[in-house]
This record gives structure tokens, sequence and C-alpha cells, in this order.
């Protein structure tokens, strides 16, 4: 392991790790739920509404945090090409992480829907109710939890590849509970 | 690529063999493919056979042909307003803001069951009223009933079943005798379900109908105290036997046009009939009917006093989920409640996505304007 590559923060690795569940947690919720007719249907429905709203939330976090607990730079043994993936499939994650949530709450505005957290906790429509608008973020919606779940396999197997293969602590910077942080 | 350790130059990396690398390469591509075929898996993409939300579908399509834009079931219908008058009698067992005392407007849909939406009106074919009840607030309830005493199938495959087995043969327009026969072989709590739904009389139309949620909810009070609960529709029309004379005319919309009629003249009303379950009566399975001797609420009195065509009415872009509930009404273990609420979305995207194909419904703007025939 690379005793050269700083860590990220404690509180960037905790939210990391907890979105990281949430977020794959959401996605075998997603495609379960629209698959199913059986009655693990509701259930899986009345998770993935505020499990959703949860993500976006955090995900307003994340940015803030980002801006005050910037990443540890990438090793500088990284090729060009490798550098610009790694920087492109984050960028991809984060406004995936933001448009997936938003484009769920806008189409069940637009199907007019109630958006129920929890009981009678419900969110606002952020969208009218209009059937065209609908047709055209519901495909949308599962598109683009598609597209994350590729980028989270290629994120994944990104992130194998540097701690198995590469062995150049970019993994353990993120995947390391060992000792204080040096750096952030 | 002997050792990346001489190219990168980072000096505690361990040396890895060309073996190695394959190796770990073949690890990392193990871990990337079992966690994409979970998410397959999941997904149904592996198990053609499951009952999915895709193959119920293709059930209706397959029996019903397709019909961009219209729902997969209850296609043929026009909408209806009005509203819901709560007596407060209910307030002792469910604490949903639509029982207190006072008027919730609401948006209705009356409707056939099947899946054709040019069919002939006929007596037989079960007819629906599907209400959005709309209180104040974001919390509203929406409920599908129809004119039968107990459902014909109590499960997703049930449903699936039956609409194979009864959808009209190419060559004789009929449904084909022996695949009903297998149907009700394979299903004897529809043979059962059949027995008691033949039992009740006709009515005359849709405004004598007395029309079934079917489905077994729970409704909780203020205090959290939770009771199973059905609910049906009493007509306020006086019941009028089916006339054969009336089925025979060659009007193909007899129904509705006495529906706009009748809701022309005067407006129709029914009473929101609550029954009570006991510890026993079973929640899970709508075929099977609850004693006669259950507490009946009278929760208050449901008002359509306007109709309108698919085309200008407020019911068209609505979809009658029936777990869409207030809190205070909450679902019961019935499967057909999350098969519905399921099928019935994937419907309603369907149908918005084709909303631009969909040739004028069954019942124009026109034949509302005309004010119907009696």
């Amino acid at each position: 392991m690379s005793a050269q590559q700083p860590r990220f923060s404690t509180f960037s690795r905790l939210l990391h790790w907890l979105m990281a569940v949430m977020i794959l947690a959401m996605l075998f919720i997603g495609i379960g739920m629209v698959a199913s007719v059986s009655e693990r249907y509701q259930v899986l429905v009345s998770i993935h509404k505020p499990l959703g709203v949860a993500i976006l939330v955090l995900v307003v976090i994340r940015f803030l945090n980002r801006l005050f607990n910037p990443p540890p730079a990438l090793p500088d043994t990284m090729p060009p090409l490798m550098r610009l993936a790694a920087k492109a499939s984050h960028i991809l994650l984060y406004a995936l992480m933001l448009i997936l949530p938003l484009a769920g709450w806008g189409m069940l505005s637009a199907a007019s829907y109630p958006i129920v957290l929890f009981g009678a906790l419900h969110l606002p429509p952020i969208l009218p109710h209009d059937l065209a608008l609908y047709a055209w973020l519901r495909p949308l919606h599962t598109d683009l939890a598609y597209l994350l779940f590729a980028t989270f396999l290629a994120h994944l197997g990104a992130a194998l590849f540097h701690g198995l293969i590469r062995q150049d602590g970019v993994l353990s910077s993120m995947a390391s509970w060992r000792g204080t942080i040096r750096g952030n | 690529m002997a050792e990346f350790k001489a190219r990168d130059g980072i000096a505690d990396k361990r040396s890895l063999t060309n073996t190695g690398v394959l190796i770990r390469l073949g690890v990392i591509g193990a871990v990337v493919v079992c966690v994409g075929g979970m998410f397959a898996y999941v997904a149904g993409w592996l198990s053609p056979a499951r009952m999915t939300q895709r193959r119920m579908v293709a059930g209706f399509e397959d029996a019903n042909g397709i019909h961009p834009g219209f729902r997969l079931n209850h296609a043929k219908g026009v909408c209806v307003a009005g509203s819901f008058e709560s007596n407060g009698q209910a307030i002792p067992f469910s604490k949903a803001a639509v029982f207190e005392v006072g008027r919730v407007p609401l948006i209705g849909r009356i409707s056939l069951a099947g899946g054709m939406p040019f069919q002939a009106d006929m007596p037989t074919t079960v007819r629906s009223l599907a209400l959005r009840l709309l209180p104040k607030g974001t919390e509203e309830w929406r409920t599908g009933t129809i004119n039968i005493p107990v459902f014909v199938v109590n499960s997703a495959k049930g449903f699936y079943d039956q609409t194979l087995a009864s959808a009209p043969n190419p060559a004789t327009g009929k449904p084909d005798p022996a695949k009903m026969k297998a149907f009700l072989a394979a299903h004897p709590e529809a043979f059962k379900a059949m027995a008691i739904i033949k039992k009740a009389p006709i009515s005359s139309g849709f405004a004598d109908s007395t029309f079934y949620g079917l489905d077994a909810f729970r409704f909780v009070n203020a205090t959290g105290d939770s009771v199973p609960v059905r609910w049906s529709l009493v007509p306020l029309q006086p019941f009028v036997e089916e006339d054969p004379a009336n089925s025979a005319s060659a009007d193909k919309n007899y129904l509705f046009d006495a529906l706009i009629a009748q809701i022309n003249a005067h407006p129709l009303q029914w009473r929101l009939s609550v029954t009570v379950g006991q510890p026993g009566d079973p929640t899970s399975d709508a075929t099977l009917p609850w004693p006669d001797d259950r507490q009946q609420i009278d929760a208050g009195t449901v008002t359509l006093d306007h109709v309108s065509s698919e085309a200008t009415g407020g019911c068209t872009d609505v979809n009658y989920d029936p777990l869409v509930l207030p809190s205070g009404i909450e679902p019961s273990d019935d499967p057909l409640l999350s098969a519905r609420s399921a099928v019935y979305a994937r419907s309603f995207t369907l149908r918005a996505g084709a909303r631009r194909d969909k040739p004028p419904s069954a019942i124009t703007a026109q034949d509302v304007l005309a004010g119907g025939k009696q």
C-alpha cells in the first residue's frame, strides 16, 4: 500500500460509503419494484420514495463537503487517459445522483401522484400535472438509473483495478479505515 | 508489462507477475459480472416465467389487442365529477380527513371491464366506478369499485390466467370454452366466486348498480386502533332489473347513453357503506365474502352531478391506483392491491406515452353534448 497517497477526510469517506449503500440499495429496489406484481411491490415503493429523497439531501451535503474537503489529488503515476476517465466518470456519478431523485420527484408530480414520504408527510409537486411531461420523465428515470448502474459497475471495477493491480493508493484513500487521516 | 513497479516508480508496491495480473483481472471481472448478474436477476431478465408487470401487460395485449392511449383494462369509460359528503360516522374508525363532517370534491370514472375500448355495452359486462376524493391538502383517496359482490380471482397469476382464458377466439369471436374450463379447473376459487356472482341480479344500468371495493383495507383511527374493512357504494336510485329489450337495442353504448341522460336529469347518489371485519374474516382473498352480519357504517354520500367524455374530462390523466390512500386508510395483506397498483402504473405509463396516437374514446364529447338516451 502506498504511503504517499493521502486519504479522503473521515466525513467524506463516511458520506461516500453511506451513499454507496443507499444508492446500490435504491437501484436494486427500483429495478425490482418495476418488475414486481407481488406484495413486495408496495413495500419496495414505500421505501423507494423516502430513500430517494434522503439521497437527494445527502448529495447536496456531499457537494458542499467537496468544497470544504477537496478530494486528494490522483497519483502522478496515472496516465492522462485514465485521469480523464476518472474525472469524467465522477462528474457523471455526481450528476446522476442529483438528477435521478429530481426526475423521480418530477415524474410523480407530472403524474399527479401524491409524493408520500411517510404517512401523512408528503412533498409538494415540483411540476404541473401534465401527461406529456410524465411520458418523457418516466422512461428517463429508468434510463438514467441504468446509466447510473453501469457507471457504478465501472467505478467498482476501476476501484478494484487501482487496489489489486495498480496498487497506487487510490482505493485505500477511500476504502482504508486504519489509523488517523493525514491530510485530506 | 512484467512489473508496474518499474514503470510507476512507487517504492513499496509488490511486484506482480503476468499471471498474477491476469488472475487479479479475472477476480475484478468476476465481481463486476456477479453484481451485474444480481441486478439482472432482480429485474426478472433471467427468469421469463416469473409474473412481472411486463408479462401482465403482454397478457392484456394478447387477449385484447393493442389500443394505444387506452387503459389496459376498463378501457371504455367516461369521466364524472361530483362530491362526497361525509356524515362523520366513520371518524371512530378512521382518522382520514375525508371522513370529517363536510363535503369533499371528487373526480370519478365510470367504465366497463375489459381491455377493448370500443366493445358494445352488454348487461353481463362488469361495470365500474372509480373515485378520486380530494380533501384539502396533498392527501387523497383513490378507489376503484365494481358491480360484482366478490372478485373472480385472488392473485395476479389468477387474473393473468383469467384474462387469457376469456380472450375471444379470433375465429369465433367468443372465448374458447375449453380454455375457460381449464382456467376454472386450475382456479377453484374462481369457480366458487362465479357461483356467488351469478346469484346477484343484474341492474338496468350504472345508476342503480351497487359497486363493491372488493379488496380489504384497514381503517386506522386517531388512537391508532386498526380494523379490517371493505367498502361498497349502494345506489340511492331504485333498483330496476335489467330488461333484455335494452341490451338487444342497436345502441352499442346504451348503458353510457342512459347514464348521460340520467345525470343530466338529476344528480346520481350512492351511500358509502363500510363493512367492518372481525378477526378471522379473510382479508387476503377477494373471492371470499364476509359474513352478512358484519357491522356496516354509513359513512356518507357520493353525488355525481357531471359527466364528460374522456376527451374533456378530468379522469383521463388519472391513474386510479388503489394504493393512493390517505393516512387513516391502509392496505391489507390482499395481494391484489400490489398487483393492481403495479399494473395500473405500467398501463398509465404506456398510455401516457401513446397519448398522441389515441383515437377518440367510444363515448365522444359529441355523445355527451347530445344528452344521452333513456
